[in-house]
């Protein structure tokens, strides 16, 4: 019946069938706001005057004019985006491996542990800004209640001036999300295979020994996409700081996204919010590609 | 009428449709349009049945009192349903100008004083001459300073509804326990500094200074006036807030901190609880607090006037109007019965218990709100109220400017005069900005 031709009935046309439902939601979602900002970017415009002035790349130079209105704020809140991206990627890439390493052992009550690693997770971005903004409150949070409570000072500013503001966005977020880069890890250790162990342990090699030279080479290209995922998704930070410290103290932890959300639907500069997007969109095109090029570098070399 | 359970995914609705215009742009020439609303004449309507969309950011307390005049206003009128849908305020100004703009706008809602410039600038809400007019409203039915607060332009745009101006609230427990008369409050810089002395001697840090607009950035703005000074020029295009007043009020804020009468570092609302937990006595705070501290449980508190800290008197105010929005096909009867519902919710006195004070003279000298002490109290500050000058997107650059330069200077080891300064600099620039935006 299906004799020459077609094998399986596998037309030309037919990979593209399976591809356009995708494709189309690329195309609208993506790939023309994508060009659509990048034109919005070059005018000044305000989403509800009929008149939406040309201004060419002067949203753009504003931006790295010293001592212009939008350049401080910006460059501020990117500054507190990287700041936030430094702390938070290493501790979110470190401390899920070691949680993963550990439920990854036999002992009794294994399933409980990973739910309650993994549990946090499951919560809103809503519940965890506002809960932590509560606990942390430095007059009249549980937190420094707590602490005062077992004999040490209860007075930490946590959520209203720095250094502690990081501390309580960093440590909030490590604990809201480490479960998921937990569970990553735990699906990639059970890829491993056990004779590798056995074989490194006949050598003679330490437990270190086989975290080195086995867990961390088989687990290679999950750490990338670990990393790569927790790096965009820190960089991207909204949530907790507009939660918990409203970007206080003054607008030291107001983040790029907070600072362009700001600019383009309250203050209504939809074209200068644009331009300052393609400038973090850039930097962060930068860094995850800085991601790839490092770990591919050292596969190479092995 | 009332909220029922689809108001929700209405205004979500309403907002993914207002989507596509925020995207697009296409949202017509509005400036044609509005000079094509006319109001149809007289003060009554007797067409045929309809239902008005209402919109609002009434979500606490304020929202069941809304919707309590809305069946009085049925009753009345029972050829009109009202359905009011709400939205958090924050949320409802980026909403509203979209929704309206994609076609799927209300009837009537509401929006504050300091909101109005913006939205008549963007031609989202039409001008109510021809309203105010069929109504025979005119200045002397309102406080003079609210009625003037809805005019952008040379154009009225708001029908006040109410204001609600910032006043002192206090602890009286705390009061009476330090050894001070609460029947007889701080009312000047001297008596307030030496309450506070007396509280800090027994142990209570008795007026908190907020880094956050919600209380401190209002604070500022009171104090800005009373010592003389003004947010911006007359023309709206420079800020002025870095002058001698405003460097006086700021200072004084910040000597509430270092004199030990305020922590530092105050996070956003724990001024508030602190307020009510009795860790501090006096608490300036807008005529909201009525609603929330008269739900507490066992807590002791009054309402007063601001203490006059600087030269003069004045009290930061906020005022609710009545707006029409545009709509790119008017229609008589829905503008005609929005007008009705504008002038009986205007006048209705129930709105009061809300904790609000009425803007209509005529509500605020009825027997029924004078019953209502606290709200009374801050009707004292009427003829003293101060509301921000109509400038678009003022309260934008305020908000991006002037409020963290407080906070700089409260907490940020900035020193009052360069937070101040700075922030100007800057505020400058965007005034201008918005100046060449809005005037073409």
């Amino acid at each position: 019946m299906n004799g020459s031709g077609t094998q399986l009935g596998v037309r030309r046309s037919t990979p593209w069938l399976f591809l356009a439902p995708y494709l189309v939601l690329f195309i609208t979602f993506v790939a023309i706001p994508v060009v659509y900002g990048l034109w919005m970017s070059l005018h000044n415009w305000d989403q509800f005057l009929p008149e939406k002035p040309w201004v060419g790349l002067e949203n753009y130079t504003q931006l790295f004019t010293p001592g212009s209105a939008k350049s401080a704020p910006f460059w501020s809140a990117m500054k507190a985006t990287a700041i936030f991206t430094l702390f938070s990627v290493p501790l979110l890439v470190i401390i899920p491996l070691g949680i993963a390493l550990l439920l990854n052992r036999r002992f009794p009550g294994r399933s409980f542990f990973r739910a309650v690693y993994f549990a946090p997770y499951v919560l809103g971005v809503a519940v965890v800004g506002i809960l932590f903004r509560f606990m942390l409150d430095p007059n009249i949070g549980a937190f420094n209640y707590l602490l005062s409570k077992l004999g040490f000072a209860g007075d930490t500013p946590w959520t209203t001036a720095l250094p502690w503001a990081w501390i309580s966005l960093v440590g909030m977020t490590v604990w809201w999300t480490m479960g998921f880069n937990a569970v990553i890890y735990l699906a990639g250790l059970q890829d491993i295979d056990r004779q590798l162990y056995d074989a490194a342990e006949v050598d003679g090699a330490s437990r270190w020994q086989r975290l080195r030279h086995v867990t961390v080479p088989g687990l290679r290209s999950v750490i990338v996409f670990v990393i790569t995922v927790t790096l965009l998704a820190s960089a991207n930070m909204f949530g907790q700081a507009y939660l918990t410290t409203q970007g206080a103290p003054a607008e030291k932890t107001r983040t790029a996204i907070m600072f362009i959300a700001e600019e383009g639907f309250q203050d209504f500069h939809l074209g200068s919010a644009a331009a300052m997007s393609y400038v973090l969109a850039l930097f962060l095109m930068a860094l995850s590609a800085g991601v790839f090029f490092f770990f591919r570098d050292r596969e190479e070399a092995r | 009428m009332g909220r029922g359970d689809l108001t929700r995914r209405e205004l979500l609705a309403a907002g993914a449709g207002a989507t596509f215009v925020l995207v697009t742009g296409c949202g017509g020439s509005p400036r044609e349009e509005i000079t094509a609303a006319k109001f149809p004449g007289g003060t009554s309507y007797d067409g045929p049945p309809l239902t008005l969309d209402f919109w609002n950011g009434f979500t606490g307390g304020d929202g069941p009192q809304m919707l309590t005049i809305i069946d009085a206003f049925t009753k009345e009128h029972p050829n009109v349903k009202v359905k009011m849908v709400t939205a958090r305020w924050e949320d409802f100004y980026t909403k509203f100008p979209a929704a309206i703009s994609s076609g799927k706008g209300p009837d009537v809602a509401v929006a504050h004083s300091d909101q109005l410039p913006i939205n008549a600038a963007h031609g989202s809400i039409v001008p109510l001459d021809d309203l105010v007019a069929d109504l025979g409203l005119s200045e002397s039915d309102f406080a003079a300073d609210v009625w003037q607060a809805g005019i952008y332009q040379d154009r009225r745009y708001g029908v006040p509804l109410d204001m609600h101006p910032l006043g002192m609230y206090v602890n009286t427990k705390v009061l009476k326990d330090a050894g001070l008369d609460p029947e007889d409050p701080p009312k000047d810089r001297a008596s307030y500094e030496a309450a506070l002395k007396k509280l800090k001697s027994k142990g209570i840090q008795g007026s908190w200074a907020s880094p956050f607009l919600f209380t401190g950035g209002l604070q500022f703005q009171s104090l800005l006036w009373q010592f003389g000074g003004e947010l911006v020029n007359v023309d709206g295009s420079r800020a002025s807030w870095n002058e001698e007043p405003g460097v006086e009020a700021l200072s004084w804020m910040k000597s509430l901190i270092d004199n030990g009468y305020s922590p530092e570092n105050i996070g956003q609302d724990a001024d508030n609880i602190a307020f009510k937990n009795g860790e501090s006595a006096f608490m300036w705070n807008g005529a909201w607090g009525i609603g929330d501290y008269g739900a507490t449980e066992g807590f002791e508190w009054s309402l007063t006037q601001l203490p006059q800290i600087g030269t003069e008197k004045a009290a930061w105010s906020g005022s609710h109007n009545l707006v029409v929005p545009r709509n790119n096909k008017p229609d008589a009867d829905r503008m005609q019965a929005a007008k009705v519902f504008i002038d009986f919710v205007t006048q209705s006195p129930s709105w009061a218990e809300a904790g609000q004070v009425p803007a209509r003279t005529s509500a605020r000298e009825s027997e029924a709100f004078k019953k209502l002490e606290a709200q009374s109290a801050l009707a004292e500050e009427v003829p003293y109220v101060r509301f921000p000058p109509p400038v678009p997107g003022l309260a934008d650059v305020r908000e991006s400017t002037l409020d963290q330069a407080i906070a700089q200077a409260l907490g940020g080891g900035v020193s009052v005069k360069e937070a101040l300064d700075d922030s100007a600099k800057r505020a400058n620039q965007l005034l201008k900005f918005n100046h060449e935006k809005y005037a073409a």
